[in-house]
């Protein structure tokens, strides 16, 4: 059963790990997917879940919020928007138009590639990564890589769950990691 | 480039905030690219304004976005009117049981897909994407909706490419879009 982060759960914790819903064998079998799409239909959940994300980074000179394509998206610009940040997509290859800059990373077997624009990130800017769930940490160890090959300050990265078992939280070059729930 | 809803004095800063790069994906084609209005906050907050403005009155119980920049605009509008957020996603995406809605491409045919459950009879849905240009994937997700006995109320995009006519193909749905461009 799911469990919040931070010492004291947060009264709001409950409500959101009980709107995710577990998929057995999805992708494929033995794999029990984490479903944040049932938390998208209670809007309650979901500007709780919002709502705890901003409270921890509001007044922290955050300039960056990075969504990794495509559940990051829908986390990330609500984050972004209360928190006066830019938002910025880390997308699958030949999806942005512009130039951009690829970082490669492990999956099971084989390898993908994470793209970000060229300039829209700068040193001197303080990124925070958010994803909707953080496994064995491979697309946030990439995405973390490409905000710091432009120069920016990774503070942070930001999930909704994690699964612990995966130690995805070890391939983040010590870099911090927020979650505000646990599945196991 | 002309924009729609009137002179509302944030549009041209929004349209000025759109990037357009040229010959992408393919020679011809001009692409609009809103990655550039995402990094200026001030601009992103605007135009997340302006639909929330449009719809808070009009007892809208879902916004459905389409994979991906509609999961970019979608989920801040849903959150700040307080209704449910619901992803349309190309195929093989969602976890669980889903409905399927074939469309066309210029060459070839695609498909979108959406939860079973997460609409129901009787909820008025909103249909969010970046840009409209033929209207192919706003119609999809407009027949899956409806499909389910929802009520479709408008179509919005932050951009429409008004020589496609994608406005014709929406099943008589009304569509609006805050800033209008030119396709070639």
């Amino acid at each position: 059963m799911a469990c919040g982060k931070d010492g004291e759960q947060d009264p709001r914790i409950g409500g959101i790990a009980a709107s995710i819903r577990v998929v057995p064998d999805f992708p494929k079998k033995g794999i029990m997917f984490q479903d944040i799409t049932t938390l998208l239909l209670d809007p309650k959940a979901f500007k709780n879940t919002v709502d705890l994300f901003v409270e921890r980074y509001i007044g922290k000179d955050v300039s960056v919020v990075a969504g990794i394509e495509a559940r990051g998206f829908i986390f990330g610009p609500p984050i972004a928007l209360a928190i006066g940040a830019k938002f910025v997509p880390l997308r699958k290859p030949r999806k942005l138009p512009g130039e951009v800059i690829s970082e490669k990373y492990v999956l099971e077997y084989g390898t993908d590639c994470l793209e970000m624009h060229v300039g829209a990130v700068q040193s001197g800017d303080r990124a925070l990564v958010v994803d909707d769930l953080i496994a064995t940490g491979g697309t946030l160890c990439a995405a973390m890589n490409l905000l710091e090959r432009a120069g920016a300050e990774v503070i942070e990265c930001a999930c909704v769950i994690e699964l612990p078992e995966l130690k995805g939280r070890e391939k983040l070059n010590g870099k911090p990691l927020y979650v505000l729930v646990e599945s196991r | 480039m002309a924009s729609e809803g009137g002179e509302d004095h944030r549009l041209p800063r929004i349209a000025s905030a759109i990037r357009v790069i040229p010959d992408f994906p393919k020679p011809g084609i001009m692409f609009q690219d809103i990655t550039t209005l995402l990094l200026d906050h001030e601009a992103f907050r605007d135009t997340i304004d302006m639909f929330v403005e449009r719809y808070r009155d009009k007892r809208i119980t879902v916004v459905a976005g389409i994979e991906a920049r509609g999961f970019i605009f979608g989920p801040p509008i849903a959150l700040a009117i307080g209704c449910k957020f619901v992803p349309m996603r190309k195929p093989k995406k969602l976890p669980g049981e889903v409905i399927s809605e074939e469309y066309s491409l210029e060459y070839g045919t695609d498909i979108m897909e959406m939860h079973v459950g997460a609409v129901q009879p009787g909820d008025r849905a909103l249909v969010i994407d970046d840009l409209i240009a033929t209207g192919g994937t706003l119609s999809a997700a407009i027949r899956l909706l409806e499909r389910v006995g929802a009520e479709v109320v408008e179509c919005a995009c932050v951009i429409e490419l008004p020589e496609l006519q994608g406005s014709q193909r929406l099943g008589g749905k009304p569509l609006f879009v805050l800033v209008k461009a030119a396709a070639a």
